[in-house]
């Protein structure tokens, strides 16, 4: 094992903001996981999965009609919205009331299922997107960071700043809010909570969608790659406090630096051990996560 | 009783009936993962605690002994019971803080244990890092627990093993402890209040799991006489034995069994249909059993015969 190094403070503020900007992508990723998981306390262990599918949507895009990944962003977000609505009507449904157990490998197995669908159909290759419009690196702050880092994170943002605007101002929005806080008294409001709760698992698929976009243009496309993210996202979502969407958005970012600095001051081979720790030493000393209701 | 008597039976001729190493080896490895399965039945199916990171304690096992007799020279047979301590006391040195979560957060700390220890196994150089461990062959005797010119008493040994977890969870079952266990799994606030330690109680229930778990990670390095943290330590391994269990039945005696009994031959099925891994077919098949157990049959096939032949299996 490897003592801590000492960074240069150049290396520092380059690793910090990549982590700010990847920790942009965990969250968005994150926030699909606690909006679900808001509206009904069931965590989509296949999310990651989701993110894989949405991945691969936007490579074969770019493979087969040589799409840039910055079109396929509403093709892989309104693709995903039906995968989250099928997932919903198909299997969800079904286990909403169910033991503990159900809910959670009836979406372990569909992440299982997927993975190995993924492998069966397009092989374990890791794929690339060759040529993306934006690429390259930037300078900000006197450090270089990658140009389609920054965009996605840019992009997340907004994202994000939708979602927020969506749930807390528009109709539809309140009323899934109010579905999350109480199904029975949103029912009886005249909210259609089962129309709530497919929506939620579109819209909460659809953000992972377009993450998915953006990360394919930078990140190898294989059929395990959402296990790694899908890890993350379970911890930032623990950590920010489930079904808390700003609690994603501080505690993905949290973790994107978390990871940076951990790789930089122990050893890259150590950066999820920093980040697992330091959701552990939360979890423990505040079960709900930072912004939990719990 | 009598069909007890006739399975185990069955158990001890099959291997002087089927005579290719390729079915030992087979029912070697059902028996193995089935006490895995049944390991972690104890504290998921009965405590209702649901770990996804028990690769945590085969892994433990099975470098617990390994490390004391590639080290120290220290007898496999001694490496059993070391390991099995090793993975008790690490079970509660997790658990104990683990346990004040509940249901999601608990599973998800446990996933984030298991890539934790992977971690560091990996970069640990002491015990083999990430080129993992060689067990040299000393000589074939039961005293060393290696086996060479005949693999009967692996066989045999693991039969043993299988046959004690069993019982382990069939005393569980019918005593005290297992009532406690499912009360605890229905509702936790109901057991505390009828005067149950809860948090004592799921960390009985992890430790009995994790050193059940321990000795069958002993057995495998000594069988396979190599362990690296990818074959003894990976997530994917923490969920094959949940899997067998949830098809099987989860929370009856002999669900993990018959999971295990089905599933790990299905996996060698398609791994000689398809050839090699590469095309993950039987992962395909495990996962869609997994969704569709966990949704129309939570109880499991145990749970589906139960319920058709009325009286079978209780």
């Amino acid at each position: 094992m490897s003592m801590f190094h000492i960074p240069s403070s150049e290396m520092l503020i380059q690793g910090i903001l990549s982590g700010i900007l990847m920790g942009c992508l965990y969250a968005l990723i994150a926030a699909g996981l606690s909006l679900i998981f808001g509206l009904m306390e069931i965590v989509n262990f296949a999310h990651g999965e989701f993110l894989m599918l949405g991945m691969y949507t936007t490579f074969w895009m770019y493979a087969l009609f040589h799409l840039d990944p910055l079109l396929s962003v509403p093709i892989s977000a309104a693709a995903l919205f039906l995968l989250g609505w099928l997932t919903y009507k198909s299997i969800i449904r079904r286990i909403l009331g169910g033991p503990m157990l159900a809910q959670i490998f009836a979406t372990f197995g569909l992440g299982i299922f997927l993975r190995a669908a993924a492998q069966f159909l397009w092989t374990p290759d890791f794929r690339q997107i060759s040529d993306p419009w934006v690429q390259g690196p930037v300078r900000i702050l006197g450090v270089s960071v990658g140009k389609p880092q920054l965009v996605a994170s840019v992009a997340c943002l907004l994202a994000f700043g939708f979602l927020y605007w969506f749930i807390t101002k528009t109709e539809t929005g309140m009323a899934l809010e109010a579905t999350a806080q109480d199904r029975q008294a949103a029912a009886l409001m005249g909210i259609n909570t089962e129309r709530m709760l497919t929506l939620g698992w579109g819209i909460g698929s659809a953000c992972v969608g377009v993450a998915a976009a953006f990360l394919a243009s930078f990140f190898y496309v294989f059929p395990y790659v959402g296990s790694l993210f899908a890890l993350i996202a379970f911890v930032t979502v623990a950590l920010g406090g489930f079904g808390s969407i700003p609690g994603s958005l501080v505690a993905g970012v949290i973790i994107g630096v978390i990871e940076v600095l951990g790789g930089i001051l122990i050893a890259p081979a150590f950066k999820y051990v920093a980040v697992f720790g330091l959701y552990l030493v939360v979890v423990l000393v505040r079960p709900q996560g930072l912004f939990g209701k719990f | 009783m009598v069909a007890l008597g006739i399975l185990l039976l069955a158990a001890v001729v099959f291997p002087w009936v089927f005579r290719l190493p390729y079915h030992r080896d087979l029912v070697i490895r059902i028996f193995l993962y089935a006490m895995l399965a049944q390991a972690w039945n104890i504290l998921a199916g009965y405590c209702g605690q649901i770990s996804l990171g028990h690769a945590v304690f085969f892994g433990t096992g099975a470098y617990t002994s390994t490390v004391l007799q590639v080290t120290w020279g220290v007898n496999p047979w001694l490496g059993l019971p070391a390991g099995i301590a090793t993975a008790v006391a690490l079970s509660l040195v997790i658990g104990y803080p683990c346990f004040r979560l509940r249901g999601h957060y608990f599973a998800i700390a446990t996933i984030a244990v298991g890539e934790i220890v992977q971690t560091l196994a990996i970069n640990w150089e002491f015990i083999g890092g990430a080129r993992g461990l060689t067990i040299p062959f000393q000589k074939d005797s039961l005293l060393a627990f290696q086996f060479a010119t005949s693999k009967y008493p692996y066989y045999y040994i693991m039969l043993a093993l299988l046959a004690i977890c069993m019982l382990v969870s069939w005393r569980i079952e019918r005593t005290r402890l297992g009532y406690y266990f499912r009360a605890i799994r229905e509702d936790p606030e109901a057991a505390q209040s009828v005067g149950i330690s809860v948090t004592k109680y799921k960390l009985v229930a992890m430790a009995i799991s994790a050193g059940v778990v321990a000795a069958g990670g002993t057995f495998y390095a000594q069988y396979v006489l190599y362990l690296d943290p990818d074959s003894v330590l990976p997530l994917s391994l923490s969920i094959l034995v949940c899997l067998l269990a949830v098809v099987g039945g989860v929370g009856t005696l002999w669900g993990p069994l018959v999971g295990a009994a089905l599933l790990i031959p299905l996996s060698e099925f398609t791994r000689i249909q398809f050839g090699g891994t590469g095309r993950a077919v039987d992962l395909l098949i495990y996962g869609a059993l997994m969704t569709i157990v966990a949704v129309f049959q939570p109880a499991g096939l145990v749970g589906m015969f139960r319920r058709r032949l009325g009286h079978w299996g209780r």
